[in-house]
């Protein structure tokens, strides 16, 4: 039962970590409609940039814990935000309305660019770095010596992911840019009429997505300690299908998904085996769709002639 | 009707616009590189991380930035706008038709002679091989993709179950090439089937989700499986080919003793580019004779539209499984050649990259076309190995042209999707036909 508990724990801050990339699939795909490969690789540059922002204050001499995770937080956002911007205006926008695979295509191009750029400008050597937030607490003390444990990452990870879920469905609700946004994925040229600027929502959105995925490189960052340059393709899948499972283009759908596949993933490996975590990961997604062909929180796609 | 004049000065626009569209381009390439390309990290010597700086190289980064956009403003002045038709003179065009018509042929001409011209080249040779197994994969994967219209992002997982088929079958029961390629492509026909039907019912882009699910479920199987297919360290040993039992080596019973010639290591080079090429044309002459058939034409009316293919009676079943069969069956095939061929065959060639890449190659091609499709490996194959010698940054520059060839070709290099079925000449109805009832 311990043992449970703890895996469920675990499950649950990969699970965050997940959702947050997820939601950033979920939103471009429900406003582009298409399938953005390159997020998982926006995740990985955002995790760099935490690294790097990290040393850089800490060779500054500053001290104080939390602001550092602030400085950190908020440049890494930022910065990760930028190339979410760019990468949407170089490879995406030149093929808005074009034909469905084009700008499909162009996204695994922009991947492989990502990777490489990152590849060769911080070398292709894993990046770890010692723990930056140490301690936790003990919730419980089993008989058999067995403890549960409950990190202060943990803790950081899930109330972040918390802070930032409600932050952003306030936005997609109540204000004017998430109007805009919800104008937009239920029709761009409607919108347009109406007076929505759509190119720039659509920038924004990507914008947005990259900065929550820039929370999450960080997330990871604290949480495992360690970045390199291929782990956004991984996470990248995980966090995609993660959003399908949920049904693409809901944001609780995506966050579900996101906590689903980080229990499922921790508790195989605790229960079964390690190495064939992603096959059950994969495995049960496909299950899913056999029998909710639109993921469990999508709605059903209405046909019309 | 003349453009309003502000229509004008847009179009024209003057040097402060270019310029500072440059420095805005240069300084978001500031912020974007500042610290990913300014500051270098490194784990040190007692495994701790350490950092140091590179401003020569983001200075020299922004100011190629700010050049290039200045260069590609100029230029697209002076290309003019993207969607003026230019008129091409008749002759011209009757020229260029001919010169398409005569694509082709000379195209396969010149692929029969390539032993023969390139004979001494090893390297042509093998690239050769290689492109032309990369034109098969694409002729496999345009029967789902680009006559079905059923996005597939794990096609790389039937490339892998027919030369784990080959190579197991060859190493554990000693059965020959070819008796391996037929069981190879058939049970790369069955993994496609059982692909086929949970996806079913899914469409678009939850279908590419699923079948990039599978292919990294087989990719991941074929790690871990380490009893049957050795993990990451792979198969060896893979037998050569042989012609029809005759090995090519320079034993007293191979091909050259045979022949009564002298033995030389490139007659192998150029029966594997013979036996390529054969399955290649096979691909395409199945896959043309298929077009014509019902359940050809069946593919493609399930690409236009699915609800009127169903309206019409019909099955979507069959036609989606029998595209992802005989797809995946091409791929097993090409999985065959790719083993015997290596003599080595591990996971490490089975990724996502490749599923990727002949995806591309199909897409590049212009979803449908046959000779777009070669032509597309050719290009992108050729110019992967032209960028060898680019070492660290040739994936950036095949991702940058993967990229640049979608936005100036969003519909491939031969875009058409020409119908196999019309009417030869438009004809005149009556109305008196078109009443109600009489349609």
């Amino acid at each position: 039962m311990d043992y449970f508990a703890q895996q469920l724990i675990n499950g649950l801050v990969l699970g965050s970590i997940y959702g947050l990339i997820a939601i950033g699939y979920t939103m471009v795909y429900g406003i582009v409609g298409m399938i953005n490969f390159a997020h998982g690789d926006i995740f990985m540059i955002g995790g760099f940039i935490a690294l790097i922002t990290f040393l850089i204050l800490v060779s500054f001499g500053l001290t104080a814990i939390p602001l550092i995770l602030l400085v950190v937080l908020l440049v890494s956002m930022a910065i990760t935000a930028l190339y979410g911007w760019t990468v949407e205006r170089i490879a995406y926008r030149p093929l808005r309305h074009s034909f469905r695979l084009a700008p499909m295509l162009s996204a695994i191009g922009m991947s492989f660019v990502l990777t490489n750029y990152s590849q060769v400008a911080q070398g292709a050597r894993v990046k770890p770095v010692p723990p930056i937030i140490t301690g936790g607490y003990t919730l419980h003390e089993g008989a058999e010596g067995f403890v549960v444990q409950l990190s202060n990452v943990q803790i950081i990870v899930v109330i972040t992911t918390i802070v930032l879920l409600a932050l952003f469905t306030w936005l997609v609700s109540n204000t004017r840019l998430g109007r805009d946004m919800r104008a937009c994925e239920q029709d761009q040229t409607m919108a347009s009429l109406l007076g929505v600027d759509v190119d720039r929502t659509i920038s924004m959105t990507f914008v947005i997505g990259a900065a929550l995925a820039a929370v999450a490189g960080m997330m990871y960052l604290l949480y495992y300690g360690l970045v390199d340059f291929f782990m956004g393709f991984v996470a990248g899948i995980k966090a995609f299908t993660a959003a399908v499972l949920g049904g693409i283009g809901s944001l609780p759908g995506a966050m579900l998904g996101g906590l689903l596949i980080g229990l499922i993933e921790t508790l195989w490996s605790a229960y079964f085996s390690v190495e064939y975590k992603d096959v059950a990961a994969f495995s049960i997604l496909i299950v899913v769709l056999i029998f909710l062909p639109t993921g469990l929180l999508g709605r059903p796609e209405v046909e019309k002639v | 009707m003349s453009a309003p004049p502000a229509d004008q000065t847009s179009r024209a626009p003057g040097a402060a616009f270019i310029l500072k569209k440059a420095l805005i381009s240069a300084f978001v390439a500031l912020v974007l590189f500042s610290l990913m390309i300014g500051v270098r990290t490194e784990a040190g010597p007692q495994g701790q991380l350490i950092y140091w700086t590179r401003f020569d190289d983001l200075a020299a980064m922004v100011a190629a930035v700010f050049v290039g956009s200045i260069l590609m403003e100029l230029l697209r002045q002076w290309w003019g706008p993207v969607d003026t038709v230019r008129v091409v003179p008749a002759s011209v065009q009757s020229a260029l038709s001919l010169v398409g018509r005569l694509v082709a042929p000379v195209l396969l001409v010149f692929t029969f002679l390539v032993p023969v011209l390139f004979y001494n080249e090893r390297y042509i040779l093998d690239l050769a091989i290689l492109v032309l197994t990369y034109v098969m994969l694409g002729w496999g994967l345009n029967v789902v993709v680009g006559l079905a219209g059923l996005l597939d992002l794990g096609y790389v997982a039937f490339y892998a179950v027919g030369a784990y088929s080959y190579a197991l079958l060859a190493t554990n029961f000693g059965l020959s090439f070819w008796i391996c390629l037929p069981l190879a492509g058939i049970l790369a026909a069955l993994w496609g089937v059982l692909l086929g039907f949970p996806v079913l019912r899914l469409r678009g882009d939850y279908l590419a989700i699923v079948t990039l699910a599978f292919g990294e479920i087989i990719r991941l199987v074929i790690i871990n499986w380490q009893s049957l297919t050795g993990g990451p360290n792979g198969v060896t040993g893979i037998p050569r080919p042989t012609l029809f039992g005759i090995p090519l080596s320079p034993a007293d019973d191979g091909l050259a003793a045979l022949l009564g010639i002298e033995f030389s290591p490139t007659h192998r080079i150029v029966f594997l580019f013979y036996l390529i090429l054969a399955l290649a044309l096979l691909t395409n002459w199945v896959t043309i004779r298929l077009r014509r058939l019902p359940i050809g034409r069946a593919w493609e009316a399930l690409r236009e539209d699915e609800v009127a293919c169903r309206a019409l009676g019909i099955n979507t079943t069959t036609t989606k499984l029998t595209a992802f069969a005989t797809g995946a069956m091409f791929g097993g095939f090409a999985g065959a050649f790719f083993a015997t061929r290596q003599g080595f065959i591990s996971p490490e060639s089975f990724t996502f990259h490749e599923s990727a890449l002949v995806l591309a190659i199909v897409v590049l091609g212009g979803m449908g076309s046959q000779l777009g499709v070669a032509l597309a490996a050719l290009a992108m194959i050729g110019g992967f190995e032209l960028f060898r010698g680019l070492d660290q940054y040739r994936m950036l520059v095949f991702g940058m042209a993967m990229v640049l060839l979608m936005i100036w070709r969003p519909r491939g290099l031969i875009g058409h999707r020409a119908p196999t079925v019309f009417l030869k000449r438009s004809q005149a109805i009556s109305s008196d036909l078109v009443k109600e009832g009489h349609g």
